[in-house]
């Protein structure tokens, strides 16, 4: 099992990744799960399965940062999560969305939705053409998740809101007496937003045991790490001390992410916490937890680079100067 | 019959109702217990209120939620707008003591810029009732409407004996009159809206003449345009207007303000000497606003004057000495009017 901190090759010039970091003790930096494994286990066959959809998702994810360019970083590090959730865990496909009983996933940063319509795309939500409409005008694939696109629930961009929208949909659920579960996808940068502990509050109060946040913790925000600028950790004992039921996981490593999500929810009456410690940008060693990687509109040759580097077969010249949207 | 009893009806009718609060039970304290699951107390928790009730809507729930105005649409605003109003989804927003109905509260309460808020969000109705009774007449329609709706609360005891049937879109309009037969307050009711038939008419004894162009004798014609609990204060200031200065004064009551009556704006316009505007909102972005964004589109240009809160809140006090302080009572009204003429 690879570590997932292998290529933080910028470390003096960046702030570390918080696996690097104090933390509460509970997380796990090798695969290996330091509290209660309750996976049943991948099989070589799983393991392969959502490596390839992984792999797929990634080059769909580097072909929409050129031509107009998108959040590469996050995209990149909530891209296992999203496919692992949507193969294994997500009671939902194309043909069951009118499922009353179907689970939902509720993606709140919206800002990694490229990863979200390469899964979509993958899995037979989307059809794989329409990723070529990436920031057209004549299609809804653009910067942040629109409701219009086949198996996008909500709309999202602007931080904070999808897990009060989570609330409802559980809310919603307990009233009908239906068996739905709510994942909540949040971005650790997010979690700055005083709404997502308003929510968090309301879920506990409530006793939403069938809401599930899953924690991108990649460790940056848009212009620098998280730690160096509003401090998130020791975020599991946040989430505790809100009343959840919290877990840490690798967000990169399939095993882990199957023993994080065995049991749901993990303690009857409480919501569901996975905080998810990913790399932003993984899977391209050239722009890994770099804070200056988040929004990059890449050339086509850049594009190309980076497909060859995904695929390890060479490292990209990036030359490219990152965008300061924030 | 209360507000809280006739949404417990609307409730039982249609199973999807689902009655929310961020701790502001003053008016749906009995709900609880009858509601179940259906009642759902967040906490003082507006933006996770807004939120929610989006994701109930989503599944097809109608959230009828309460929270106090200023914090329902300032707090919560960007959540209304972003989580309500860019999908449309049919969530029913019950601001209380918004306007002078804060009273002494003071400045963080004082909703004066609600209408200005929830009017620029594309779809978003607001239904202003006058009192009690008028708020019983539009509950149905605000609640069962497909769109996402802003309720000003005023449960206030009721001015009049009844109102006109309900229909949203339409004024309710009062001739206060000076004709040779008139009665002492000629009341009338008139079919301002599109698609409305005389049928609507409400039977306060009046005489439809007042409020069309046959009678040719609108040159002293005072309209007043109102919304809300200021509607009791305007017909009195019509009383006053009419014995002290012998004119004849309509009073359009505007039950909601989007949608908007535009055919009795452009009415008024056409058969008044002077238009005011009355309310207690600030003037930026309300009824003001309104008149002057039907009429310019017409090329009408007829004298408005606003009475409303310019730069600066209302000095708190109890309801009636808030009026009085602030010169939004009828005597007040009735005076600033007259030193329009």
């Amino acid at each position: 099992m690879q570590k997932t901190t292998r290529s933080h090759h910028d470390t003096e010039t960046h702030p570390q990744h918080p696996e690097h970091s104090p933390s509460t003790g509970r997380r796990e930096t090798d695969g290996r799960e330091t509290d209660e494994g309750l996976g049943d286990g991948l099989t070589a066959r799983d393991r392969d399965r959502l490596s390839g959809l992984a792999f797929r998702v990634r080059e769909h994810i580097i072909r929409m940062s050129g031509r107009g360019g998108c959040f590469i970083g996050a995209s990149l590090s909530c891209a296992d999560i999203l496919v692992y959730l949507y193969d294994a865990i997500l009671r939902v496909s194309p043909t069951r969305l009118d499922d009353p009983e179907r689970d939902f996933l509720l993606l709140s940063k919206g800002h990694d939705v490229p990863a979200l319509y390469g899964t979509l795309a993958e899995l037979g939500y989307l059809e794989r053409t329409r990723l070529e409409n990436h920031l057209s005008p004549d299609d809804d694939i653009y910067w942040h998740p629109s409701r219009a696109i086949p198996g996008i629930e909500f709309h999202s961009g602007s931080l904070g809101h999808l897990l009060s929208v989570g609330v409802g949909l559980a809310l919603n659920a307990r009233i009908d007496g239906t068996a739905n579960r709510i994942f909540v996808v949040l971005g650790d940068g997010e979690l700055n937003e005083g709404s997502v502990w308003e929510a968090a509050q309301v879920a506990h109060a409530h006793k939403l045991d069938s809401l599930i946040a899953v924690v991108d913790r990649n460790g940056f925000q848009a212009n620098c790490a998280t730690e160096s600028l509003s401090p998130l950790e020791p975020l599991e004992a946040k989430f505790e001390a809100f009343g959840w039921s919290v877990h840490r996981s690798s967000g990169h490593d399939f095993d882990a992410l199957a023993r994080a999500f065995s049991r749901l929810p993990r303690e009857a009456g409480k919501p569901t916490a996975i905080v998810c410690d990913t790399v932003r940008g993984k899977g391209l060693p050239s722009i890994e937890a770099r804070a200056d990687r988040w929004f990059v509109n890449f050339t086509e040759a850049e594009v190309k680079m980076l497909l060859e580097e995904l695929r390890g077969t060479a490292a990209a010249s990036l030359t490219s100067a990152p965008l300061h949207v924030r | 019959m209360t507000y809280e009893d006739a949404l417990y009806r609307l409730a039982l009718d249609n199973p999807n109702i689902v009655v929310m609060t961020a701790e502001n039970r003053a008016a749906i304290r009995n709900l609880p217990p009858k509601l179940g699951p259906r009642f759902i107390d967040v906490g003082i928790a507006e933006q996770t209120l807004i939120g929610a009730a989006a994701g109930l809507a989503l599944r097809g729930k109608i959230p009828v939620v309460h929270a106090l105005s200023a914090f329902l649409t300032m707090r919560a605003f960007e959540f209304i707008r972003t989580d309500v109003g860019i999908p449309g989804l049919p969530v029913k927003l019950v601001g209380s003591v918004a306007g002078f109905l804060s009273e002494a509260n003071g400045p963080t309460h004082q909703a004066l810029e609600d209408v200005a808020l929830m009017r620029v969000i594309p779809n978003m109705q607001i239904y202003c009732p006058s009192d009690e009774a008028d708020l019983l007449d539009m509950l149905p329609s605000f609640v069962e409407s497909k769109h996402p709706a802003y309720l000003r609360f005023n449960a206030s005891k009721s001015v009049l004996p009844s109102h006109a049937r309900f229909s949203a879109g339409k004024a309710e309009v009062f001739v206060v009159g000076i004709a040779a037969n008139d009665r002492d307050v000629d009341t009338h009711a008139h079919d301002g809206g599109p698609g409305h038939d005389h049928d609507h008419d409400h039977d306060h004894g009046c005489d439809r003449g007042h409020n069309s162009s046959e009678d040719g004798g609108n040159e002293g014609v005072i309209s007043i345009i109102t919304y809300g609990p200021l509607l009791a204060e305007a017909l009195r200031a019509a009383d006053i207007l009419r014995e002290s200065h012998r004119r004849t004064v309509r009073v359009v009551h505007m039950r909601t303000l989007s949608p908007v009556d535009t055919v009795s704006i452009a009415d008024v316009a056409s058969h008044s000497r002077l238009i005011v505007t009355l309310e207690d909102h600030f003037v930026v972005g309300g009824l003001y606003s309104i008149v002057a964004e039907t009429l310019l589109p017409m090329k009408r240009t007829p004298r408005v004057v606003p009475l409303a809160m310019g730069q600066s809140w209302f000095k708190p006090s109890l309801y009636r000495a808030a009026l009085t302080h602030a010169m939004f009572d009828a005597e007040s009204i009735a005076r600033r009017v007259a030193e329009e003429l």
